[in-house]
């Protein structure tokens, strides 16, 4: 018998193996000016890319728009790269702003104020103050973040309750006046449970949207003076108002307004829920027009404000921040990159951009063009705010302490008070450990 | 002469250890060191916090027990209801019956498909609110009403449906393993017993389960590995962590890392489980040294 | 005194009864894989109506829809790619280091080998991002090569147990046979021990191909060009693009399946083959 009996063709397969592996096809090398562009916006990768076959033919500068979704699989994409140091010349940061903050002082942002201020701020008072104020760090702010804006907005988007009018008719309800009062929300509940419906539909499996209802009403509760106390530590949780706030969520579910298995949904089962007519309300921001146009044209729905609990202060409603880009501080080609921003928020694009996706835009002259139900949305821009703007931030485990609670409140495992008491120890640790 | 030999044995695992070091060590070190600092995994400094990250694991973070031992619970059924229900499906293919290929397929298949496809198509079947809600309507068919109920919702049901459907899902691999033993048992064992005038069940027992005492703890070994860290099911079925009810492990160090931005944190959680698991296998392990003894 | 025909029916009614529980069983299993197939000849009106089995109407164009619309033909080849370069990388690696493990003998041996034991226990969260790094590194992010390896080393643990537990139970007396007649250590391994371990590696090659076919986070994060993602990917954009159309998406989910079905097919004689031969059996 021969004595290396491994065959040459085995070594053969391994030197074609490595060979194959090391040649796989590249794509091919890019032209003199390409931007890249890392996003998440699924239902706008169309219309994202017509508008660079406009841009590559007025200015021959080639952009290249990468979606990646889910929205998650993106975040870790985007922080992965930063941490490589390789992130794309414009991206955007989903989150909040005390990573966007992170995300500044490490140095991956370009200020954009220098531009913004340009020409008299040419650029900065295109947008609407609410939209801008989300990318913008002012003086002395908490982060200690020089002072300056550091994206631009494409979009704003406001966050409010819709209601199915067809649904309103089967109940008895008249079509065109919602509640505008809590009290006669409870009721409308009533009827939704002995008519067997489900009632509000919202992503409260993810617990930033129940952080936002609660957040309206606490405004509207206590006013705005108050909650930015409480966050700064100066008011406990345990205060009556939060009870109050907290309560609202029981009593909610009591009356059979939320639908069940409300917290075991995805905003996406929610919309789904919503457009198929299966549900009396939603919690929803203004992008749900683009969904539930492709899932039912044929939906009749209205916006609505939640209605009030209270008549010492007025409701607000989440909103202004939108999807914002920001230039790679560290890219080649920055004066391109914001050049090309500053022609993607201006009036025609933005406007493209409404009609193309149904969102509200950031560009304040772009709103004549808008569908109707958005402009229910855009009506209320007034009333907004948003955590973003507050220049002061919760804990995290504060934050997720109080929206877990909620959800333990609405699955009847805890009470109102408990839960008060529970966030409140929270904050006094976090409290704590910061002082050390 | 014996040097030469020795390094030709390197050789053969000289490649296997390169991979393992570079991708696997190497960020295994990066991420334990990162259990001792308050990071949020952007910002160019970190905090050193020694063991402060692991005693707030241990001492203040009750949804990461709950998780621990909503893993447990899943980790138990499937112990339970799916190695059993592998083992009896292993024995009856065993017999000379026909179809036996044709069920080896079939139960291969829920392994061989993606989790998110599994925790979708299940989903849309159990689920009232945005499925199409079969088992109740067929119990509510077949004149059980009583029995209809909301068991992907309700907290106090959510996290048994979660396990049944893992258990689904993975019996298909200890059906295979079990088969795989009962068939190493030669026929002649079991002729002989006959004849002595022993009956099916202690025939069962007197041979077939000491004889298959290996095979068993093996499966339980990988059951409980693999259980423990599962999330992609659970996720992509449940769609939330339902106020903690369907928590798991995994995906509370997920949520440390993207939803509150403290990698830290999430790494020091990531040891923690780490050691809770080699701790588990290791019990196992001793376990498996007595009962081979027994055999 | 229990007559034969007392035997013969208890023989057939506890034949019934096993039949029943088997055909139960594989019932529950068949059947979301058949309410997937039928929805994606659904459409999205009907889809939530005609909860039947078989569709009223079959929509084939749903699947003509589903790889244009996806653009899964370049994918689908990169998953392919990937798959068939890990499943071969991980039988050579895995194949020599288990050998090794089992019949060869060097210090720090039993060291190594629990190395790689506690690796199966110890998962490591945040990998993700310390593996970008690292390729960015090596100069190997963004490129098949990259990875490949890390899909190499993430079924590596296992496979090597399996291979292991394997070649522990394999007789050396081929092995002897072979040396006397002057075979060194690499051709034992190419010429006994491998052929002797196909229903093993049959296993090994089922488990790794799923894992590869499936995964879809390490890839999003390490390529940054959409020429080189695989079909999961491509799935989840999908998903979000078309707002959950649900036909789409699963005909969209049965084209990914199918391939993984098939591979499984293909293997599983060699599986309960080498199952028969006492292989895989402590």
């Amino acid at each position: 018998m021969a004595k290396s009996q491994i065959p040459k063709s085995f070594f053969a397969c391994i030197l074609l193996f490595t060979l194959l592996v090391g040649c796989y096809p590249k794509p091919a090398g890019k032209a003199t000016t390409t931007l890249t562009v890392w996003h998440w916006m699924t239902d706008r990768q169309a219309a994202f890319q017509e508008l660079t076959a406009r841009y590559e033919a007025k200015t021959a500068v080639k952009v290249n728009f990468d979606l990646y979704a889910p929205s998650d699989a993106y975040t870790q994409k985007v922080r992965a790269a930063a941490q490589g140091i390789n992130l794309p010349d414009i991206f955007g940061i989903l989150g909040e702003k005390r990573d966007f903050a992170s995300f500044i002082k490490a140095g991956h942002i370009l200020d954009l104020t220098p531009y913004m201020e340009e020409n008299n701020g040419t650029w900065k008072n295109k947008f609407f103050s609410n939209a801008l104020a989300v990318n913008e760090f002012p003086e002395g702010n908490s982060y200690t973040v020089k002072a300056g804006v550091y994206g631009a907005p494409i979009d704003t988007m406001t966050i409010q309750m819709l209601y199915n009018k067809d649904l309103f008719k089967e109940l008895g309800l008249n079509p065109n006046r919602p509640p505008a009062t809590f009290a006669e929300l409870l009721d409308i509940g009533k009827k939704i449970k002995s008519a067997n419906m489900q009632g509000l539909v919202s992503g409260w499996g993810e617990l930033w949207m129940i952080d936002c209802l609660a957040n309206n009403y606490a405004f509207n509760i206590m006013g705005e003076e108050k909650v930015l106390a409480t966050i700064r530590g100066e008011v406990s949780y345990t205060d009556p108002d939060w009870v109050r706030v907290f309560s609202l969520f029981k009593e909610m579910q009591e009356t059979g307004v939320l639908s069940l298995g409300i917290i075991t949904m995805v905003n996406k089962t929610a919309e789904q829920l919503f457009a198929n007519n299966k549900a009396v309300f939603a919690f929803n921001g203004s992008w749900c027009v683009n969904v539930y146009k492709a899932m039912n044209p044929s939906l009749n729905y209205a916006a609505m404000l939640p209605p009030q609990a209270s008549d010492k202060y007025p409701m607000r409603i989440w909103g202004g921040a939108g999807s914002s880009f920001m230039v790679n501080a560290r890219s080649n080609n920055k004066e391109e990159a914001v050049k090309f921003l500053k022609w993607l928020t201006d009036k025609e694009q933005q406007a493209y951009l409404a009609q193309g996706t149904n969102n509200l835009p950031a560009n304040k002259d772009s709103l004549s063009k808008i569908p109707d139900i958005l402009a229910q949305f855009a009506d209320d821009m007034e009333l907004t705010t948003h955590p973003n703007i507050w220049g002061v931030s919760e804990f995290p485990a504060v934050i997720e302490a109080f929206d877990k609670g909620i959800q333990s409140i609405i699955i009847q495992e805890k009470t109102p008070q408990q839960v008060a008491a529970e966030v409140q120890r929270i904050k006094e640790r976090e409290l704590a450990k910061r002082r050390r | 002469m014996k040097i030469k030999s020795t390094l030709e044995n390197y050789i053969f695992v000289l490649p296997a250890v390169a991979i393992f070091t570079i991708f696997y060590v190497i960020p295994f070190i990066w991420v334990f060191q990162l259990g001792l600092y308050d990071w949020d995994g952007i910002l160019p400094t970190k905090v050193f916090v020694g063991l402060g990250n692991f005693k707030e694991i241990i001492f203040q973070d009750p949804s990461w027990w709950q998780a621990m031992r909503n893993a447990g619970y899943i980790t138990l059924i499937a112990l339970t209801f799916q190695n059993i229900l592998a083992f009896l499906l292993a024995w009856a293919c065993d017999r000379e019956i026909r179809l036996k290929n044709f069920y080896r397929v079939i139960f291969f298949i829920p392994p061989v498909l993606s989790e998110i496809v599994v925790g979708m198509a299940w989903r849309f079947i159990i689920n009232d609110i945005d499925g199409a809600n079969i088992i109740n309507r067929t119990l509510i068919n077949i004149g059980l009403p009583q029995l209809a109920h909301s068991w992907l919702s309700d907290p106090k049901t959510a996290l048994t449906t979660v396990a049944l459907v893992h258990s689904w899902k993975g019996f298909g691999w200890g059906f295979l393993i079990f088969l795989a033993g009962l068939q190493t048992i030669p026929r002649e064992l079991y002729e002989a017993v006959h004849v002595d005038g022993a009956n099916a069940w202690q025939s069962f027992r007197k041979i077939t389960i000491p004889l298959m005492i290996p095979v068993i703890v093996l499966v339980a070994i990988l059951t409980v590995l693999g259980t423990m860290q599962a999330f992609v099911l659970i996720i992509s079925l449940v769609q939330s962590e339902l106020a903690g009810h369907t928590s798991v492990p995994v995906l509370r160090i997920l949520a440390s890392m993207r939803g509150s931005s403290r990698f830290g944190y999430a790494c020091a959680q990531g040891i923690g489980f780490g050691v809770i698991l080699v701790v588990i296998s290791f019990i196992q392990y001793r376990f498996s040294r007595r009962a081979r003894q027994i055999q | 005194m229990k007559t034969n025909i007392y035997y013969k029916t208890k023989g057939v009614i506890i034949n019934l009864l096993i039949h029943a529980f088997l055909i139960s069983v594989a019932v529950t299993c068949l059947y979301p894989l058949l309410w997937m197939l039928s929805s994606s000849f659904k459409t999205q009106e009907t889809i939530f109506k005609d909860l039947s089995l078989i569709p009223a109407k079959f929509h084939f164009q749903n699947y003509y829809l589903a790889w244009i619309q996806g653009g899964f033909g370049r994918y689908f080849l990169n998953s392919i790619f990937y798959t068939a370069s890990v499943v071969i990388g991980i039988v050579i690696v895995a194949s020599l280091a288990a050998y090794a493990f089992s019949r060869l003998r060097f210090p720090g041996r039993n060291i190594l080998f629990i190395m790689f034991m506690a690796a199966m226990m110890i998962p490591v969260p945040g990998s993700f991002v310390a593996l970008y790094v690292l390729l960015n590194k090596l100069h190997l992010r963004n490129t098949p090569v990259g990875y490949i390896l890390c899909m190499i080393n993430v079924g590596l643990s296992t496979s090597i147990f399996l291979l292991k537990t394997f070649f522990d139970k394999m007789p050396k007396e081929l092995e002897d046979a072979a040396r006397i007649d002057g075979c060194s250590k690499l051709g034992i391994w190419w010429n006994v021990a491998l052929p002797l371990a196909k229903p093993v590696l049959a296993v090994v090659v089922v488990f790794n191909a799923l894992n590869v076919w499936n995964e879809y986070i390490l890839a999003l994060i390490i390529f940054d060009s959409k020429h080189f993602m695989p079909l999961q990917v491509a799935l989840q954009t999908f998903q979000g693009e078309f707002v959950t159309n649900y036909p789409l998406l699963m005909a969209g989910l049965t084209i990914t399946a199918l391939p993984i079905i098939i591979v499984y097919l293909l293997m599983q004689k060699y599986i309960v083959k080498g199952v028969t031969a006492g292989a895989i059996v402590g």
